[in-house]
């Protein structure tokens, strides 16, 4: 059962694959997408991404160093939600839009 | 202290032009840099023609760890071009009296910064100081042109400050290259100064380009011709002439663009002997192209003040190909026609610039029949004219006489592709006087006639001295070639092994130099 | 009085003068400007009588004052100096210029009376002296150069004189210029002489000129005499550089008569008289200057033939008789030269200030078509015509005769010349003889055409005074240089005396077979031929007058290209000048705006360029910089894992 076999062992590499993967998904999020809404989900999905992999180190080094930080990671991860969330709900009050490309003030 | 004093003493003039309300900036800084031009005579009088080094030396370190130096010092070659400049300041400043009416007392301050910095070009021995002084005249240029020009001022000061600028920058490189070199001749220590430069033997191999010698040799070069300006890098000029202000136009034909042809004499023939001698056909080729071209090329122009400029070109190609010529009666010439070209030149550009004043025109199709109107004008001009002509009695032909005498030695079929430009000089020259001067009356003529076009009393003094000067250096040029003699005849008698001593009147060694070769000749 | 003092004072009175009139240049006191200027030439020319006398009085072969005044300039080897140099070629140039030209000093007081500017006028005249006279004094090639030039620069001021016409401001700028491009000439020849024999004083060159041109190869001193001649043809407008003499008749009638007759023309022949040691060398050169010589006379004298205008017609025989003068020096006879350039310049004097008074007294007329039976109206002016008539066509015993004569036979005779020279020679003096007598009908005899309202009137003394002693010179100033053959044949046996005194300084080419017989043929021929076509120009002119209308039908297109002068001016506006002018405009349009300002702006633009494709990533897009941060972390680690 060569299939089982790979799922019973899950080791290191599993999460951190799949912490890659997230972490990729959440930046593209960012890079790509032009909804402010979006981007602020794909900062936490970067934000998860990266706990995740703290997590994984954490409980295979038996180190709680790792988890300590997430807790702190998910507390800045819940302001920055709060204020960004904010932020956009105060743009989109005012401009009536909350597509990035409409705020380039900073062009060259 | 008295080459110091020199150089910055115009900075202190401005400091007060600037501290004092505007309505005095006129007077003020014509008086100021008129003592100027006295305090240079003093230099002259106490100037020691017989020997060829370096006088009232002065030095001081400046960034000690690259051996760059505060060095000052003066010779035969820099005397008269000092002497330039300090004359035509004052002259200019006169000549500007009714013309600047805006930002009076910025303007002045410019011009006297400007003489600062010309005077510390001719004077710096340390490299990086000539460069430093080379470029500064670049600011207050660029403001004069930018500031108080034409319409197109801004075009103008632009191309005129990038293109000088571009060209220096060769030499930038070139000159941290020389201080690297000295560096291992010197064992460790470094040096910026010219007389160390003049000791390094840079190698050399004939018939390539990529060798030191050539290579830091174009990228002075490139510099000095952009300067100067030599035919194919002269397009910078008739724009920046036709747009300058007529004061910015007489110093900067009159002065600045002798920065070039010094820089080829104190640097360019000097430190690379064997490349110039190799190249120096190219640089007659040029110069001579440069002398018919910009002759053909004024015949054309519509506007006073281009034919001028396009005659500047000419007029120094000339020079050029004198010091290229690289013999006794070349250099003589092209340092003598340095001077020729300040004072006629100048005298042309301000005389553009009086009856401009009246006028606002320099179409010379609007002209015609000013002799009439304007009867002292037309003869200080036609002077002037011969001036620039070269006519024998007046300053220009000896100049021209002795870079066409060394030319022809040099390389007969570029000097007598130079003598052409003798006809074609008058041609232009004379066909602008016609057109200007003669025949019918003009329009612009008619229009302003009942002004009053002929030269009032402050145009008429500032021209006084520049016309006696046209013929004192005519008639009697040995005055004024017994100041460089010594130093030229250095420059040309030992061009592989060029050195320049520091000559000390109080030592008494100099006494005993002379009897010790005494005696080795005996 | 010290001689140095005396040479300073021939150059100083003029320039004195120069200074008085020229800074009051606006007054329109005519007589004290005249007085002033008349002055200061008289007592030019009795200096020179002075000092000519104190030449006299040395010993032969030693007749020679110098006299430095100041160095001039010098750098390296090349020292020149100013100094003055009289021997007895210059002597003769020295009485000509300050003789002829206080007469015609004294003349123009009357010519000029009415105009604007008379003070400017003898101002300038003056100034011509003073540089004629530094001309021929200078001992070295430099300051005959600065009278060279000086007297170029003083005939384009004179020509202009009257400068508001355009066409005499552009005879002035054309003289100047043409005669520029034989001082470019001139230039060339003074670097080849230096280069060869390091020195530019004639006394110099002459010494070291046998052991140079033992040690040297020709070809530099061919070629050094190749452009002092071409700046001669400039000068004393000799083909193909003669265009701006005609044109330069533009200025007031004496200033024609001063410089474009007696004086400055002739410094080219002067010049080679002066260097005939170097040109003698150059076999070459002198056949070229023998050539163009003859070319010269002949081609000026055909088209004086159809001129109309009376300063036209005596400007083209100028050029003539200065080819004749060419003629002669080119065949070696320098001594004929300077004694037609003398005789020529008394009666060309004489007759273009015969015209200049015929033009006053006619209104500023100069076309002789509206001339005719000035006779009785002007008889001083008309004898003194007639004389200077019979010297140029070489009526013996007067002065064109000797001198005309003697040239044609050296041209024949000389070791340098040939039969053909001779033909062309004859040719030229019966052309001359044509016009010359064609003129005199036109404009003296035959009955009056003058138009109504003009009242033609006999000159004031201070015009005619002048004429009548140039009249008396031209026909007694040729005894001084009677032919051998003549003088062993008239009584009292007249010596050579112009020979005589130039002989010791002045190489000669002497005829070899000289021959009295055929001396006296050739000289027979060429009276002869003078001789019938004056009478055939008189038949023309006064008693079938219908014949000229019908010899030029006759010749078509001929007739109407010599009258068109050649159309040589035609030919160098054409082909040299417009062409040269559309070639700096295209010059400045291609070259300079659109190829090299193209290209610097091609270089800034790319300057530019890379500017701007930098700012569009500089966008403002804080996605995209996020971007360019992972790419560059990407790539980072990328080359750590690789490198590693």
């Amino acid at each position: 059962m060569p299939m089982t076999e790979a799922f019973l062992n899950v080791g290191l590499n599993h999460y951190l694959i799949l912490s890659a993967l997230l972490f990729t998904m959440g930046m593209i999020g960012v890079l790509m997408r032009k909804n402010v809404i979006v981007i602020l989900m794909g900062i936490e999905l970067m934000l998860n991404a990266v706990n995740l992999s703290f997590i994984s180190f954490s409980s295979y080094s038996g180190n709680l160093n790792g988890q300590i930080m997430v807790f702190f990671v998910m507390t800045i991860a819940a302001a920055e939600a709060a204020v960004g969330l904010a932020l956009a709900v105060a743009i989109y009050k005012r401009y009536k839009e909350i597509n990035i490309r409409f705020f380039e003030q900073l062009r060259g | 202290m008295l080459l110091s004093l020199l150089i910055f003493l115009p900075l202190v003039y401005a400091l007060i032009v600037m501290a004092l309300p505007a309505r005095f900036s006129r007077p003020v800084s014509l008086a100021l840099s008129g003592l100027h031009f006295v305090f240079s005579l003093v230099l002259l009088a106490r100037f020691d023609v017989t020997t060829a080094d370096l006088q009232f030396v002065e030095q001081m370190d400046w960034v000690k760890s690259f051996g760059i130096s505060y060095f000052v010092g003066i010779d035969g070659i820099s005397l008269w071009l000092v002497m330039l400049t300090t004359f035509l300041t004052p002259l200019t400043i006169l000549g500007s009296w009714t013309a600047i009416t805006d930002k009076v007392k910025g303007f002045h301050v410019a011009m006297l910064a400007l003489e600062a910095t010309m005077i510390g070009t001719f004077l710096a021995m340390d490299a990086v100081l000539f460069y430093v002084f080379f470029e500064a005249s670049l600011i207050p240029m660029y403001f004069m042109i930018g500031i108080w020009g034409g319409a197109r001022r801004i075009y103008a000061t632009v191309k005129f400050f990038i293109y000088t600028m571009f060209g220096s920058l060769f030499m930038l490189v070139a000159l941290i290259a020389l201080m690297f070199m000295t560096q291992e001749m010197l064992g460790g220590q470094m040096s910026a100064s010219i007389l160390d430069f003049y000791k390094l033997e840079i190698p050399f191999v004939a018939g390539q380009f990529l060798n030191s010698q050539t290579l830091l040799f174009f990228a002075f070069a490139l510099a000095f011709a952009i300067k100067v300006p030599m035919f194919p890098f002269h397009t910078w000029l008739p724009d920046a002439h036709v747009e300058a202000p007529t004061p910015g136009s007489v110093i900067l034909a009159g002065v600045m663009l002798k920065m070039g042809t010094y820089g080829f004499m104190r640097l360019g023939l000097p430190l690379f002997p064997e490349a110039v001698e190799y190249w120096s056909w190219l640089f007659m080729l040029l110069a001579v192209v440069g002398i018919i071209y910009g002759a053909l090329v004024a015949m054309v122009q519509p506007d006073i003040k281009k034919l001028v400029a396009y005659s500047s070109v000419s007029h120094m190609g000339y020079v050029v190909l004198g010091l290229f010529a690289f013999n006794a009666y070349g250099l003589t010439g092209g340092l003598y026609q340095m001077l020729n070209h300040g004072i006629s030149t100048g005298a042309l550009f301000l005389m553009v610039g009086m009856i401009y004043e009246r006028t606002h025109s320099r179409e010379i199709s609007q002209y015609g029949g000013l002799a009439k109107a304007a009867p002292w004008y037309t003869i200080l001009f036609v002077i002037v004219t011969m001036s620039s002509i070269a006519v024998p009695m007046t300053n220009g032909f000896i100049g021209e006489f002795l870079i066409l005498l060394g030319g022809f030695e040099a390389n007969p079929i570029f000097g007598a592709m130079a003598v052409l430009g003798v006809v074609l000089g008058a041609s232009y020259m004379l066909w602008m006087v016609k057109r200007v001067f003669f025949g019918g009356e003009g329009e612009i003529v008619t229009k302003y006639k009942s002004a009053g076009l002929d030269l009032n009393i402050r145009e008429a003094v500032v021209m006084a001295p520049l016309i006696v000067l046209i013929f004192w250096m005519g008639i009697f040029p040995n005055h004024f070639l017994r100041g460089s003699k010594a130093s030229l005849e250095h420059l040309e008698k030992n061009m592989r092994t060029y050195e320049l001593g520091i000559h000390n009147p109080s030592q008494k060694d100099q006494s005993e130099k002379y009897s010790m070769a005494e005696e080795r000749g005996e | 009085m010290n001689e140095q003092l005396l040479l300073g004072l021939l150059v100083v009175l003029p320039f004195l003068g120069f200074l008085f009139n020229g800074i009051r240049f606006t007054s329109k006191n005519y007589k004290l400007a005249g007085t002033v200027a008349s002055t200061a030439s008289g007592l030019c020319f009795l200096i020179s009588l002075t000092l000519v006398a104190k030449l006299i009085g040395m010993p032969e072969g030693e007749r020679v004052i110098t006299s430095h005044f100041f160095d001039w300039f010098l750098a390296g080897d090349f020292s020149v100096s100013a100094s003055f140099l009289l021997d007895p070629i210059n002597a003769v140039m020295i009485l000509v210029i300050t003789g002829v030209g206080t007469l015609i000093h004294i003349f123009s007081i009357g010519y000029i009376s009415h105009d604007e500017r008379p003070s400017k006028y003898f101002a300038y005249l003056n100034l011509f002296l003073m540089n004629m006279l530094i001309l021929v004094l200078g001992d070295n090639l430099l300051v005959m150069f600065v009278g060279w030039e000086g007297v170029g620069l003083c005939s384009y001021l004179l020509i202009g004189f009257w400068f508001s016409d355009p066409e005499k401001a552009a005879a002035g700028m054309k003289a100047f210029i043409t005669n520029r491009i034989g001082d470019a000439g001139f230039l060339l020849g003074i670097f080849m002489l230096f280069l060869s024999f390091g020195t530019v004083t004639f006394s110099e060159i002459a010494t070291r000129l046998p052991e140079t041109a033992e040690m040297m190869w020709t070809g530099p001193i061919t070629l050094a005499c190749l452009f002092l001649f071409i700046g001669a043809t400039g000068k004393s407008a000799q083909i193909p550089l003669y265009v701006w003499l005609p044109d330069a008749m533009a200025g007031p009638t004496p200033v024609s008569a001063l410089i474009h007759a007696a004086t400055m023309v002739t410094a080219g022949v002067y010049m080679i008289v002066r260097m005939s040691d170097v040109f003698v060398l150059a076999p070459l050169v002198m056949n070229v200057i023998a050539i163009i010589g003859a070319l010269t006379a002949l081609g000026a004298a055909t088209i004086g033939m159809t001129q109309w205008d009376i300063k036209k017609i005596l400007a083209y025989s100028t050029v003539s008789q200065l080819g004749y003068m060419f003629l002669a020096v080119g065949v070696g006879a320098f001594i004929p030269a300077m004694f037609h350039l003398m005789t020529h310049a008394f009666f060309k004097a004489l007759m273009f200030l015969g015209s200049g008074s015929v033009i006053h007294a006619m209104a500023d007329e100069q076309d002789v078509r509206k001339m005719g039976g000035l006779k009785k109206y002007m008889p001083i002016t008309h004898f003194t015509f007639l004389l200077g008539w019979l010297a140029i066509i070489g009526a013996p015993p007067l002065a064109g005769f000797f001198s005309k004569d003697e040239i044609l036979w050296y041209s024949f005779a000389s070791p340098a010349g040939h039969w053909s020279l001779w033909v062309a020679g004859v040719i030229a003096a019966g052309c001359t003889a044509f016009y010359m007598t064609r003129l005199m009908c036109l404009t003296f005899w035959g009955e009056s055409r003058v138009p109504k309202e003009v009242h033609p009137h006999e000159s004031p003394v201070s015009m005619t005074f002048p004429l009548i002693v140039l009249g008396v010179l031209s026909v007694v100033g040729g005894w001084i240089g009677i032919p051998h053959v003549l003088g062993a044949i008239i009584p009292g046996h007249p010596p050579n005396v112009l020979e005589h005194w130039l002989e010791p300084v002045v190489r000669m080419l002497k005829p070899e077979h000289a021959s009295a017989a055929v001396e006296f043929a050739l000289m027979g021929i060429s009276l002869s031929v003078a001789g019938i076509s004056a009478y055939f120009a008189y038949d023309f002119y006064l008693v079938h007058k219908d014949r000229p209308t019908m010899v030029t039908k006759k010749l078509g297109g001929l007739y109407s290209l010599v009258s068109d002068k050649y159309r040589i001016d035609e030919f160098y506006f054409g082909r040299i000048i417009n062409p040269l002018i559309d070639l700096s405009k295209g010059l400045w349009l291609y070259i300079d705006i659109n190829f090299i300002d193209k290209m610097t702006y091609l270089a800034s633009d790319m300057v530019k360029g890379s500017g701007q494709f930098l700012r569009s990533l500089q966008n403002g897009n804080l996605q995209q910089y996020a971007l360019y941060i992972s790419l560059g972390v990407v790539v980072t680690i990328t080359y750590i894992l690789m490198g590693s």
